[in-house]
């Protein structure tokens, strides 16, 4: 990806193009987590901050950058939710997605046929998967807040992640 | 991933950071010899991106970009020299010794930070231009665009060759392959640590890219192992938990 070697080489213009493609995703992740825009704001600019120090973090060979910020501004999101240090270094963060994601329209597509997929999941499941995710609740977490035993938290989220696998089947 | 059952809904949880305590203690043992879960795993943080990807649509602020264009300046990053960059292009070996070393040197300093606390600081702010030398030393030789040559003797067709540079303490491999023979369809090449006893370990699958050449950097590896030799056999694309076709390549340590 040109434009990571551009910030390799310490080109700001480069991380400027960046952001302007990417910081949305960033940003609804870490707001949808957080519900506090000055939080999601401080995450972006975290998210960001760590790219520029170390693009190399990037593994452009493992996929597109898109769903890889995603899934570190909603790891960073849900450290600061729960006020503890981040718990994972943004290089052991792989991401390979199965869609391709680089243009605009196809990750618009892509983001449209999760949604629906979420959508079409039975309301337990859905939730529980939600709750995981964007609150970072632990199983035992979900279990004491649902009332539902341990085993079928966890089969739903599992259930939920496969269900989104299978739409780009 | 029949066999693995009793692991999937734990993978699930361990990818999305909500796996605690003796659980993930003993899934993430399992991982470190089970290939077909870690390949699970990795699907399962695609999934997940998925899921991240479900919250689009808000728009941050716009003074959210100039706090960050603020803060990059105030951070200039140094700029690789453009002649140091074409050395390192053109001779992939002598790079890996140097990120070797840079490591290595790392771990020599980071016990000087132990003994010494009164060059705590200026160590530490040391260690980080270290380190960031070998990430970007790491990031040429993993990148997909750059020239990898390889040298022999004049008047000798290229042979394949592969060059593994392993740290056990830190379970870390560096994996360098040229001049790779194209393989059929649905095949994939495994590369193995020999251990000193015991049986071969995963340590990777690559395809060889159009010119032949592939890299596989800090497979997941049990830690602490000592190595005899490393070796590459050719295996279904999904890669082998043991090898399944004799061994193509081989090297033993020095």
């Amino acid at each position: 990806m040109e434009v990571v070697s551009a910030i390799r080489s310490g080109d700001e213009s480069a991380m400027a193009h960046l952001y302007d493609k990417y910081s949305s995703i960033v940003y609804s992740v870490a707001l949808r987590v957080l519900a506090d825009t000055g939080a999601a704001e401080d995450v972006l600019q975290e998210v960001f901050m760590q790219l520029w120090r170390n693009p190399g973090a990037f593994d452009a060979s493992r996929g597109n950058i898109a769903p890889w910020l995603a899934v570190i501004a909603r790891n960073r999101a849900i450290d600061s939710l729960r006020r503890r240090q981040p718990e994972t270094d943004i290089e052991d963060v792989i991401v390979s997605v199965e869609p391709d994601m680089a243009g605009d329209a196809e990750r618009s597509r892509a983001m449209e046929k999760v949604r629906s997929a979420l959508g079409s999941m039975p309301a337990p499941q859905r939730s529980a998967l939600e709750m995981a995710y964007f609150e970072g609740l632990t199983h035992t977490e979900i279990a004491e807040k649902t009332g539902e035993p341990l085993g079928t938290v966890k089969t739903r989220i599992r259930a939920g992640l496969m269900a989104l696998r299978k739409v780009f089947a | 991933m029949s066999a693995h059952q009793q692991f999937a809904d734990d993978l699930a949880l361990y990818a999305l950071g909500a796996l605690q305590g003796d659980e993930r203690a003993a899934l993430e043992k399992h991982l470190e010899t089970c290939a077909d879960c870690r390949r699970e795993l990795d699907q399962l943080r695609g999934d997940m991106a998925l899921m991240a990807m479900s919250a689009a649509g808000p728009k941050p602020p716009q003074r959210s970009k100039q706090r960050l264009m603020s803060a990059i300046a105030k951070e200039p990053r140094h700029r690789a020299e453009p002649q140091r960059r074409g050395w390192l292009g053109w001779i992939p070996w002598v790079i890996t010794a140097a990120a070797a070393f840079a490591v290595g040197s790392l771990l020599l300093q980071n016990s000087q930070l132990e003994e010494d606390l009164a060059e705590a600081k200026s160590q530490l702010s040391s260690s980080q231009t270290e380190l960031q030398k070998a990430k970007e030393v790491v990031a040429t030789l993993t990148a997909s665009d750059a020239m990898r040559v390889t040298l022999v003797a004049a008047k000798t067709p290229p042979q394949p060759q592969g060059k593994a540079i392993y740290l056990k303490d830190r379970s870390s491999l560096i994996f360098l392959a040229n001049n790779m023979p194209v393989l059929p369809a649905q095949k994939v090449y495994e590369l193995w640590l020999i251990p000193k006893t015991g049986n071969p370990i995963p340590a990777g699958v690559f395809k060889p890219d159009a010119h032949g050449s592939a890299t596989v950097v800090n497979p997941p590896l049990p830690a602490g192992v000592e190595a005899k030799a490393f070796a590459i056999t050719v295996e279904p694309e999904s890669g082998s938990a043991a090898p399944t076709s004799p061994v193509l390549m081989v090297g033993a340590g020095e």
